[in-house]
């Protein structure tokens, strides 16, 4: 397989990048595949038992999940869960992409300023921000709602829809904006009529990003959210500083999941986009 | 365009938070204690009043209560404390005052100022509804027992680590107990500040053998899995551990700090009238007496009669004189200062 | 379709006066329309995002409580010229009187833990004041110096006045001072904490010594890997990238459930080598610095594989492959032509990597124990346990500031707007 003409530490090179490249990406993917098997569990540890390593059917089962499903906690957890990452994708997405817009304008004034604000909250670490909102959002009286929460991850989802949409814009060809104002249309029109397809995939995709932030995010929610507001790694957090069972592990797996579904989607949105080009209208 | 519009309609209101409307949020330990208390207070009430009750976890302290209350957005309604904290959140205002004329007389007809022990009506901020100790607890197949606080910080003698609760209660009075000061100078030496700096130097000696814990909960989990071979515990965990999971845990009742814990209300809690009306009917006699699931005492003596003989050794109330009282008023004085100096001492 | 038309209107018109004036004005217009788009997002931010943080830092000196809760003896305190002399009677007889309100209304804990944050050792003095004055009746008293003293000798020296007049400053630089393991004396010096209570910079310097050990692991790690992805086809490299890309999609939490799973004393890792006979009892990996920086580091890997890949997916090789047919040897020809072109990807990586990790505040809460607690978890230590708020935000602002230089380096070196997801 190897050119003959390799040296010999060319050929120990060659296995060598090989070997720590493998490595390393089990180091990656390691931890989440213990996770799962783990999960299905009989006994209440984090352990693998004898009759796991066996394969004794008896020593898995899928009580964990039965009791995920059944526990009104992690269904109140799970329901806030998706209610504030879809709340707040919907508002991350909708200003994101109407700022990114007008940011890709070559007339865009105090550009790299307010670029770096619009991304500033991906880059402030979030027990300030969590400090920050709870000292404010206190003092005027929010603390507790569920518009506190859906802002807040809001806040830390906007920066994603920013970033790929201005992607997508970067190649975007803007005289057919012209073009379209010069027949006749007006705004609006022209961005749902040739704006918006054009970036379709980006907007997509940040929203994505805007909901998976939303969905994994513990921090805000520790400072900020009342008892009946916790979501799911609000759950996991305190289960595992308090009282670890593997419901917690049954959840991480149902979380495995869903980000496999995202990934997947999102790269198929990429694929999807690249192979077609994506500045061609459909 | 409809179809979306209805679909987010749907969603939205199949997603809508807050569905279940809690009527009154109450937060207490959790654990097997939680579950009796589920079992004899929560349960009946609900069932008796028809009332929802959200009743949460939390791990103890006053820094939630303190931050609920200062920055005015107060989510619980009820909230089990223990009296070491009782004291000092109610001179700082965190607490509600209860009215505790309202508290029903005993079942056998006794006056209820008459009914509870002294203690647990000292603080007119809270009614009692336990007697319970810290104590430490070992597994029965260790080589070498421990048999006196001194043994826990006995490293040659028993090698290990030792689970303690991250705080300076309890620890800085084990502290000085090993150190050889007699059990009713504890907290006048404590009070000293030569006093503190001997307990953090005989901490010191097992530091690097401690492993910490937040909440009680975790206490019989590390002796169970090996994370420690001593562990400081709330004597219920422990016995709860003993009788349910039949665990082979052994408890150690020399330099107990037995304590009461209380029913209490965060100051401008929502929901103050209904929170007095759960207390009220969580303190009577019944519910007290079923807190003995868990090995913890009642605070009424009409209640006594229903504790079963065989608890009776396990209560705190039966080693009175291999322990002491936690001090609520040391505690209130010097909780913050010493909290401190102990959050130091811990991450240096 | 195709990229066709100019760029810049000027270009079709004649300099005219009047084509000019049209030409700025649609210029106007374009700058005014970008600008109301941007706008809206703008405004959510600063009112939302940027405004708390501003509270925050305004948090970090002013803190009004003990002038708001006994107002008038700090008015008088505030006229008490020399410090070495105790204050006037009139100075006791307010504090007596404000003491027994407070007390009445349960705000003395309030008062005196407040006290103790600027004076230490005095709180509980105010405390044990505050509920035997609640019993007496203070307008019978005829000396109320007396009467402060007999409860406790130190209402006799001035020492716990100065405490209480400092408290009652409503702005003060005390909490960035013990943010930097200073203290601020009462008498307005600055002085080094006492060896005990210095926790902050050592804190902070670990932060920094985890932060960079980090980086340079994940870069350790994480190059070879970008540089093997970008060398095999790309239908190959999207396969493996799906080991890079799930780990990054996964759940913060969930990678951290995995982690305690496999380091605790019964867990996987110690299950293993203990049913192999090379250790004989478990080995202490978790709840310490090893597992914080293990954790961290494979949670924060792809931050560094991604956009290392995506600058040396365009390097070209024909630049490898020419100076090695101009005699240089591959490992030469790789540190000196390969790395440099790489070094775009690698600082983005490497800055991105240590900001994230430098704030970082879950994984050191959940596997850091005692020893992987880094400068947030203190922060939040501030804010949930020990509630000196003001603390807290002193101490999460300079952490702020040393995150906005860093933010500010990373714009000069990589532009923030090439942030590439």
């Amino acid at each position: 397989m190897l050119p003959a003409y390799y040296s010999p530490i060319r050929r120990v090179w060659y296995y060598a990048l090989r070997g720590i490249v493998a490595l390393v990406l089990l180091f990656l993917i390691f931890p989440i595949l213990v996770t799962i098997p783990l999960s299905f569990n009989v006994e209440p540890f984090f352990t693998f038992t004898e009759g796991m390593l066996k394969l004794d059917p008896e020593a898995y089962s899928t009580k964990w999940y039965v009791e995920f499903f059944l526990d009104q906690k992690w269904n109140i957890a799970l329901k806030n869960s998706f209610y504030f990452a879809f709340m707040s994708t919907i508002l991350a997405t909708v200003l994101g992409t109407v700022a990114a817009v007008g940011l890709a304008s070559d007339r865009m004034p105090f550009k790299p300023l307010i670029t770096a604000i619009l991304i500033s909250p991906m880059i402030v670490p979030l027990v300030i921000i969590a400090a920050g909102m709870y000292f404010f959002y206190s003092a005027i009286d929010i603390v507790g709602s569920d518009i506190a929460i859906i802002f807040a991850h809001a806040i830390l989802g906007t920066p994603f829809v920013v970033i790929t949409v201005t992607a997508t814009l970067a190649g975007f060809d803007k005289s057919l904006l012209r073009a379209s104002s010069s027949l006749g249309a007006n705004p609006v029109t022209t961005f749902f009529h040739i704006t918006f397809p054009l970036i379709r995939p980006g907007v997509i995709s940040g929203a994505l990003f805007a909901f998976v932030t939303s969905f994994d995010e513990v921090v805000l929610i520790i400072f900020l959210a009342d008892p009946d507001q916790r979501t799911i790694p609000r759950q996991m957090f305190s289960g595992l500083r308090e009282q670890i069972n593997p419901t917690i592990l049954a959840a991480a797996s149902l979380l495995i999941l869903i980000s496999i579904l995202l990934l997947f989607s999102i790269e198929i949105l990429r694929r999807r986009s690249e192979s077609k080009g994506m500045f061609n209208n459909e | 365009m409809r179809k979306l519009k209805l679909g987010l309609l749907v969603a939205s209101s199949l997603l809508s938070a807050n569905i279940i409307a809690e009527e009154l949020t109450v937060v207490s330990f959790g654990g097997a204690y939680g579950a009796a208390q589920k079992k004899h207070m929560i349960d009946p009430y609900i069932k008796e009043s028809g009332k929802k009750i959200l009743f949460e976890d939390y791990s103890g302290g006053v820094a939630e209560l303190k931050a609920q209350v200062e920055s005015k957005n107060v989510k619980w309604d009820v909230l089990d404390i223990e009296y070491i904290d009782v004291e000092r959140a109610c001179s700082e205002g965190m607490l509600e005052v209860f009215p505790q004329d309202r508290l029903p007389k005993g079942d056998d007809g006794k006056a209820a100022k008459d009914d509870f022990i002294p203690a647990a009506l000292s603080s007119e901020c809270a009614v009692g509804n336990i007697v319970w100790s810290v104590i430490f607890a070992h597994k029965n197949n260790i080589k070498t027992k421990p048999k006196t606080v001194a043994d826990i910080f006995d490293t040659k003698k028993i090698p290990g680590k030792r689970a303690f609760r991250k705080r300076p209660q309890v620890n800085l009075e084990w502290a000085l107990m090993a150190d050889g000061v007699a059990l009713k100078d504890i907290y006048k030496v404590l009070g000293t500040e030569k006093g503190v700096k001997r307990a953090f130097a005989k901490l010191d000696t097992i530091k690097k053998d401690i492993v910490w814990f937040d909440s009680w909960s975790q206490a019989p989990q590390l002796l169970n899995d090996g994370g420690a071979v001593i562990v400081q515990s709330a004597n219920g965990r422990i016995y709860s551990a003993i009788q349910k999971d039949k665990s082979d845990f052994n408890i150690v009742w020399d330099g107990q700090i037995y304590d009461l814990d209380g029913w209490a209300i965060p100051k401008g809690s929502k929901n103050k009238e209904e929170a007095i009306k759960f207390i009220l009917a969580a303190t009577k006699t019944k519910p007290l007496a079923g807190m003995q699931d868990v090995a913890y005492g009642p605070t009424r003596k009409s209640s006594e009669s229903l504790i079963a003989e065989a608890v009776k050794p396990q209560l705190p109330s039966a080693h009175l004189d291999e322990g002491i009282k936690a001090s609520a008023e040391f505690w209130a004085d010097n909780g913050s200062e010493l909290g401190e100096k102990f959050a130091a001492w811990l991450i240096k | 379709m195709q990229n066709t038309t100019a760029n810049d209107p000027a270009n079709h018109l004649s300099l005219n006066a009047e084509h000019s004036l049209k030409y700025h004005q649609a210029i106007r217009r374009e700058k005014t329309k970008a600008l109301m788009l941007v706008l809206p997002l703008l405004f959510f931010l600063i009112v939302f995002f940027i405004t708390p943080i501003g509270y925050m830092l305004y948090r970090s000196f002013y803190n009004p409580t003990v002038a708001n809760l006994a107002p008038k003896t700090t008015e008088i305190l505030g006229h008490w010229q020399d410090l070495s002399k105790l204050p006037s009677e009139e100075s006791y007889k307010t504090l007596s009187y404000e003491l027994k309100q407070l007390q009445k209304t349960r705000l003395s804990g309030k008062f005196a833990e407040e006290v103790n944050r600027r004076l230490p050792r005095t709180g509980s003095v105010i405390k044990k004041t505050a509920r035997k004055i609640k019993k007496i009746e203070l307008d019978k008293v005829e000396n109320y110096q007396q009467l402060l003293l007999s409860i406790d000798e130190k209402w006799g020296k001035p020492e716990i006045w100065t405490g209480i007049r400092a408290a009652g400053d409503k702005f003060t630089i005390n909490y960035y001072a013990n943010a930097l393991d200073y203290k601020l004396e009462p008498s307005g010096k600055l002085v080094k904490q006492p060896e005990e209570m210095q926790v902050y910079l050592p804190i902070l310097q670990r932060t920094f010594m985890i932060a960079l050990i980090i980086t340079v692991l994940t870069f350790l790690l994480g190059y070879p890997v970008a540089y093997y992805l970008s060398l095999i086809p790309l239908k190959k490299a999207s396969v493996l990238l799906i080991f890079v890309l799930l780990p990054f999609w996964t759940s913060l939490l969930v990678r951290t459930t995995a982690w305690i799973a496999i380091l605790q004393s019964n867990g996987v890792v110690n299950q293993t080598l203990l049913s192999l006979h090379i250790i004989d009892k478990p080995l202490d990996i978790i709840y310490n610095q090893f597992s914080t920086v293990l954790a961290m580091t494979h949670i924060l890997l792809p931050f560094m594989i991604l956009p290392l890949y995506s600058v040396m997916k365009g390097i070209d090789p024909s630049y490898v492959r020419a100076s090695q047919s101009l005699g240089a040897n591959p490992f030469k020809a790789f540190i000196q032509v390969y790395f440099p072109l790489s070094l775009p990807g690698l600082s983005a990586g490497a800055l991105l990597v240590f900001i994230i990790a430098i704030g970082y505040y879950i994984t050191p809460a959940l596997l850091g124990g005692v020893d992987g607690q880094l400068i947030s978890n203190l922060v939040a230590h501030h804010m949930r346990s020990t509630n000196n708020w003001e603390l807290a935000a002193a101490l999460g602002s300079v952490l702020l500031i040393l995150i906005i230089a860093l933010y500010w380096i990373y714009d000069r070196l990589v532009g923030a707007s090439n942030i590439k997801l």
